[in-house]
């Protein structure tokens, strides 16, 4: 082989190699779902609302049966399946959860209880519930079929045990995201933004399924059961 | 037959210095003032500071090491760059150097010192470990030292991703803050619900290993009031580097006080908690209802997918 052709064989595999890894990089290890940004035309100190669902399939990704939050783009009105939400700082978020999924005992049940939102409560409202829009403040959920996911923000103390839904069979949700008139239930809270900052939240139900004790997979994926809160001010 | 002639007697060149002791007279005074730095001037700032016993001990211990260490790295340094200016290769010197042969002396001093320095490390580092009840180690369910009195004892659970503490002697209540009272003797019992973590306090100099369905005892008694920052030194997942909190020394007064509060506060949640205990198998939940039993849910997770999906050890 001659010398050219020698250079232009190592030229070829280098460049391989790094396009690979640009690649990975890239598209596996940086990829993030979109950024909904509630802050656009936000008026300062007025609330703001959200809408966010937890479903138990999702017909969007390359895992359809990983359970999965998807959220409303306040822009759109469509239902985007992403877990980074940009929010203003300082300001009251009216939160309005939709729950499709079946319960699941807490690992702690500690987590049961809410906390870090207005009053430190929830309402829960739905026939699954049975507790047809009354403050909560805890859920146990080993008694009760009280819990399906969280929605909890660690480093500010928020947790919130999102009710789950009664499994009967009938009109159940088996397509992600799910439809309003599919069984569920309906969770709202309110809680207050902290100052700037990026502050991660995840969901404390061990519901990854076919991963170790089930914190793996859509509990460990960014977009799915866990994300960031991009609080700016 | 003439008479052999004597061998010509080399030409006496200028005496040879005493090269040890150039460098000892070197070495002294440098390894002295580093190790007067080191001991009173670096020393009092090195970690984990001397928020309790255990950190002092630390601190204690590695200023212990340093000022060993010191000496000895200096005499290597300083015998290095005195080889290099005295017996460098000059111009137009194309001899080779002298044999190397065995010096009984100075192999001799070698292996007495560092059998001496390392003999006596061990028992300075055996004697550091019961002294402080563990060095803030955890000492896994049995310790073999244990501090007298009655300690606070204070469960620290380990999940992903966050700790959670439980106060035994206060009705067993759980909450996410780390309160401790200052001067008082304190027994965490660390454990975890999933995978392997770590219970690192940094100022507390407490480290203590947190395994699935293994009680680890670490001991310490905090000494000044302050903020500790609490981490999870572990690998242990996704948001493994968000596994922090910071927890707080306070006086006695001011923790018995957040104590009754907070066991008042949070005791309706406390209610569903399971009985305190020194390991817990979440996947194994007996006050399951029925609801959950009928549709075959063992536990939190636990065989929700099926076995085949579901492996219950980490």
């Amino acid at each position: 082989m001659s010398v050219l052709a020698r250079a232009v064989t190592l030229a070829v595999a280098f460049l391989a190699v790094v396009g690979l890894a640009v690649f990975v990089v890239v598209h596996i290890l940086l990829a993030e779902p979109p950024t909904v940004d509630f802050t656009a035309g936000h008026a300062a100190g007025q609330p703001v609302s959200m809408t966010i669902m937890a479903d138990p399939v999702n017909d969007v990704s390359d895992h359809p049966d990983w359970v999965s939050y998807f959220v409303r783009s306040p822009q759109s009105g469509q239902w985007v399946h992403s877990t980074i939400w940009q929010l203003p700082a300082h300001t009251r978020i009216n939160v309005t959860a939709y729950q499709f999924d079946t319960c699941d005992p807490l690992r702690n049940q500690f987590n049961g209880r809410v906390s870090g939102t207005v009053g430190n409560v929830m309402s829960v409202s739905g026939e699954a519930a049975g507790v047809n829009g009354k403050g909560i403040s805890v859920v146990n959920s080993d008694t009760t079929c009280g819990v399906a996911h969280t929605f909890s923000v660690p480093e500010l103390g928020i947790n919130v045990p999102l009710a789950g839904e009664t499994y009967t069979g009938k009109n159940e949700c088996t397509q992600g995201p799910c439809a309003i008139s599919t069984a569920h239930t309906t969770t709202t809270f309110s809680f207050i933004t902290p100052g700037p900052g990026q502050y991660r939240w995840q969901c404390f139900i061990p519901c990854g399924l076919a991963s170790v004790d089930g914190n793996g997979h859509a509990m460990s994926t960014i977009g799915f059961m866990t994300g960031y809160l991009d609080v700016v001010s | 037959m003439a008479a052999a002639q004597p061998a010509a007697a080399p030409a006496a060149g200028p005496a040879e210095p005493s090269h040890g002791l150039r460098i000892l007279l070197i070495w002294l005074p440098l390894a002295l003032a580093a190790d007067l730095v080191i001991w009173f001037v670096w020393g009092p700032h090195l970690p984990p500071g001397d928020m309790s016993n255990t950190a002092a001990n630390q601190q204690f211990d590695i200023k212990v090491l340093s000022v060993m260490a010191a000496p000895v790295m200096l005499a290597v340094l300083i015998f290095a760059g005195y080889a290099m200016v005295t017996w460098r290769t000059r111009d137009g010197d194309e001899e080779d150097g002298p044999p190397i042969e065995g010096n009984a002396r100075v192999q001799v001093s070698w292996i007495v010192v560092t059998t001496v320095i390392v003999l006596s490390l061990f028992v300075f580092g055996f004697a550091e470990l019961v002294t402080s009840n563990g060095a803030g180690a955890g000492a896994g369910p049995a310790p073999i030292w244990k501090p007298g009195g009655r300690p606070l004892v204070v469960q620290v659970i380990a999940q992903q991703w966050l700790f959670t503490y439980r106060y035994p002697q206060y009705g067993g209540f759980e909450t996410t803050d780390l309160v401790l009272p200052v001067g008082q003797s304190v027994q965490f019992n660390v454990t975890s619900l999933d995978v392997i973590h770590s219970f690192w306090a940094y100022q507390l100099g407490v480290k203590a290993d947190a395994n699935p369905q293994v009680n680890n005892v670490a001991y310490t008694t905090a000494e000044h009031t302050g903020e500790v920052t609490v981490r999870c030194s572990e690998l242990c997942g996704l948001w493994h580097g968000a596994m922090f909190d910071y927890g707080r020394v306070v006086s006695v007064a001011a923790f018995q006080s957040w104590a009754r509060a907070t066991e008042t506060r949070v005791a309706k949640i406390t209610r569903t908690l399971p009985a305190y205990a020194l390991v817990y198998y979440p996947n194994e939940i007996k006050g399951l209802n029925k609801f959950y039993y009928e549709a075959g849910l063992p536990g939190a997770g636990g065989g929700f997918y099926g076995n085949q999906y579901y492996p219950n050890e980490p």
